[in-house]
């Protein structure tokens, strides 16, 4: 039993919380926001040249073979500076799903790209109706010749708007929500019938609606098993919901340090408002929230590459319960502590917790894991 | 990082298991698994086999005939202890007051206490709080005046759990009522509970039981030589005290057992139906895993020398909480079921009929039992305060 980081995540850990600390000061945030595609394009090539995009892909494809403690640490970094790349969407989301069930040759076309940074990818499953059922796709493939044709409207297709290739999720059989025929297809942007919708979300990230009407695709835009995309999908999701935990937790132990730093500095009534015991209860609270999100967050990531899939989704879902429990105390609390200021977009606390908040509604709500935590 | 033992470890919990196995008599572990009513004869017996073992004192030294074991054994033990069932073991004597001993006592109190605390010859109580000195404890007014080599005791503790149990009981007294600052007047005395003038009432509380008492001390008489360390110097001791075996701070062993047991009921009452008590059971049993993890992670970082301070009583906080809301849950799935009023039942022996099911009676009572949890060991709002204190520097 051992919490303690290896030599070489020590040095990650370093390398991340020292280049968030440098490149991403609530000042220059500001300026990422208003970049083209609503993220910083410099940092991306800075963390393709640092290693950071390649970090879960195999040697033979750029990568260094990382696994759920890497991503926890990069991921907790970037919470700590609200960072707005596209990392989850398309290290961990794109690629994961790529080094998961990509042939040989579509893992040597794609990966070693996305670890250089200069391929961006989505993954594009959500729908309308589908809320966070992961089997609810009406995005129709229809086999034609040797390759297919999508039609459909995928929706909150995370960072959608910069991606050159979207994996999609489309049925080739079955009824809406079965579990069964589901297949992913690697569809470019610019394809014909691909139609992007890019908005920004309330976080400030990105986010884009994707129509397809009418899109073909070669039978090599496969990716995995046809008809049998369902659990790959669970396990990337997973992995997706691991990593917004540990985001999660980088975001609450910031807005802890700002709030309890304001509470000593803030006076009122001629004392600073950190003296009076019912702020200092309040702030305990957050502490131990914080405290139990930082545990589950630990057993998220070392669970997520768990071969028994019953112990990962337990662990996975009971994680996202606590992060959403968590995050709503330490967020709303951080605003309440305070007070005006804190509602105002000026200052960081705000952005801090509109990003908990959209934390909290992707990948599974609190409802949706607590329902899938076997209870009994 | 890495959540599993070195094989080692496992051995260790092998051999653990497999003593459990062998000498945890069947009829003890019973009335933990059924929430019976211990009795002194229940604890001492456990407590012998124990001390037969060498496993008594899991933390002391061997050169105090304590095991030796390290956190992380420790920290084994406990788990495999709380799930076999294994009955309490009074704490006082072995994990408060014996520490206490070593580090400030006499070579003379060495040797006295510390053989017969191992043995069982001797068991401790523990008095500290007093009807006007609960959180503030270093109010304490329990008065001690030396006269020759003896202190004269007069006073009141209260709370003291085991006290009809107990051979001895370890005071804070006021020794000085001058001193500038409250806690420097006061002083750390062994009594013999058969002293003359010492009267102890045991005080019946809401679930129906008494395992706390007062202790009244009319001129008692003590032998100087039985205070430790320092006159005026006992705060400095109950606080090394205090620091003492934060492994089993958040009681996460009892706590998964007794969430398996309130599953159980839960079935039996065909309650893992009902969506809104599932969800209940779900969200207590995240919070437990949360806890264990936390426990974990205290426990990996004393073994690596470092001091938690303030953050054990996160754990004290988290792990009494979810001590409550387990038999909150329970006496929640048993309803009705659980109100009605058998004492009796809890009792060895007993071969009256039942009203409901065989696990109804322990039910209601443990609940009101429980309540005490966040208030013992200082009140989880006196833990926020030094959460507050020592760790946010608030």
């Amino acid at each position: 039993m051992d919490f303690d980081y290896s030599e070489e995540q020590r040095l990650l850990d370093e390398t991340v919380r020292r280049l968030v600390r440098d490149e991403y000061a609530f000042a220059d945030r500001k300026k990422y926001l208003v970049e083209p595609h609503g993220y910083s394009a410099a940092l991306w090539a800075k963390y393709a040249e640092l290693g950071l995009l390649g970090l879960p892909f195999a040697e033979e494809h750029g990568g260094f073979g990382g696994g759920g403690i890497e991503t926890m640490i990069v991921m907790e970094a970037f919470g700590r500076g609200l960072a707005l790349e596209p990392y989850l969407a398309t290290v961990v989301l794109g690629g994961g799903l790529v080094a998961l069930a990509g042939s040989d040759a579509q893992k040597s076309d794609i990966l070693p790209e996305v670890a250089a940074g200069t391929l961006l990818l989505a993954l594009a499953h959500s729908e309308r109706r589908a809320r966070y059922n992961l089997a609810h796709v009406e995005t129709a493939a229809k086999a034609s010749g040797a390759g297919f044709v999508l039609d459909g409207h995928k929706t909150m297709v995370l960072h959608g708007g910069a991606a050159h290739k979207y994996i999609v999720s489309a049925r080739t059989a079955s009824a809406t929500t079965d579990r069964n025929g589901i297949s992913l297809f690697i569809v470019d942007r610019e394809a014909k019938g691909v139609a992007v919708h890019d908005y920004q979300t309330v976080d400030g990230q990105r986010a884009a609606d994707v129509t397809l009407t009418g899109v073909s695709v070669g039978g090599d835009a496969l990716l995995g098993p046809r008809d049998g995309a369902l659990p790959i999908i669970s396990r990337v999701t997973d992995r997706a919901v691991a990593a917004l935990c540990a985001e999660a937790v980088g975001i609450m132990e910031t807005l802890n340090a700002m709030t309890l730093d304001y509470i000593k500095t803030r006076k009122q009534f001629g004392v600073a408002i950190g003296s009076f015991q019912v702020l200092q209860h309040r702030m305990v609270d957050m502490v131990i929230a914080l405290e139990q999100a930082k545990s589950m967050e630990i057993l998220a990531a070392m669970s997520v590459d768990s071969a028994d899939a019953n112990e990962r989704a337990r662990a996975i879902s009971a994680a996202k319960v606590q992060s959403g429990l968590s995050g709503r105390l330490v967020g709303q609390q951080a605003i309440q502590l305070h007070g005006g200021i804190g509602m105002t977009d000026e200052y960081a606390a705000g952005h801090y917790f509109k990003r908990l908040s959209s934390i909290e509604y992707t990948f599974g709500d609190t409802d949706y894991h607590l329902d899938r935590f076997p209870a009994f | 990082m890495e959540l599993s033992y070195t094989a080692a470890e496992q051995e260790f919990r092998q051999e653990v298991r497999e003593f459990f196995k062998d000498k945890l008599p069947a009829d003890l572990a019973r009335k933990v698994q059924e929430s019976k009513i211990n009795t002194r004869d229940d604890m001492m017996r456990w407590h012998r086999i124990l001390f037969e073992k060498g496993w008594i004192a899991p933390a002391w030294p061997k050169q105090y005939g304590g095991a030796e074991w390290s956190i992380i054994q420790r920290h084994i033990y406990d788990e495999e202890a709380a799930e076999a069932g294994a009955p309490m073991v009074a704490p006082f004597g072995l994990i408060m007051c014996g520490p206490v001993v070593m580090k400030y006592g006499t070579q003379k109190q060495k040797d006295f206490f510390l053989p017969r605390i191992l043995s069982g010859e001797i068991v401790f109580c523990q008095g500290y709080s007093e009807p006007g000195s609960g959180s503030d404890l270093a109010s304490l007014k329990t008065r001690a005046v030396l006269e020759g080599d003896q202190y004269r005791i007069n006073g009141q503790k209260t709370w003291t759990s085991m006290a009809r149990w107990a051979d001895w009981i370890f005071c804070l007294v006021r020794t000085d009522v001058t001193a500038a600052k409250r806690q420097e007047g006061i002083s750390f005395l062994l009594i013999d509970m058969k002293s003359p003038g010492i009267r102890v009432r045991p005080i019946v509380t809401m679930d129906g039981g008494a395992e706390v008492n007062e202790t009244f001390f009319d001129d008692v008489m003590v032998p100087a030589e039985n205070r430790i360390g320092e006159e005026n110097k006992g705060w400095t001791y109950a606080k090394y005290l205090l620091g003492n075996e934060r492994t089993s701070i958040g009681q996460v062993g009892g706590s998964k057992r007794e969430l398996k047991k309130l599953k159980d009921v839960a079935r039996a009452e065909h309650m893992d139906e009902n969506r809104r008590f599932r969800d209940k059971v779900a969200l207590l049993e995240i919070d437990l895993m949360g806890l264990e993890l936390s426990n974990l992670r205290m426990i990996a970082s004393l073994r690596g020398g470092k001091d938690p301070g303030a953050e054990a009583s996160i754990l004290k906080i988290k792990g009494s909480e979810i001590q409550q809301r387990i038999t909150e849950l329970a006496f929640e799935a048993l309803g009705p079921l659980a109100l009605p009023f058998q004492r009796e039942a809890l009792e060895e022996g007993w071969n009256g009929e039942i009203v409901g099911p065989d696990y109804a009676p322990p039910v209601a009572p443990k609940y009101f039992n429980m309540r005490k949890t966040s208030i013992y060991g200082g009140s989880n709002e006196i833990q926020k305060n030094i959460l507050a204190k020592a760790m946010l520097g608030l």
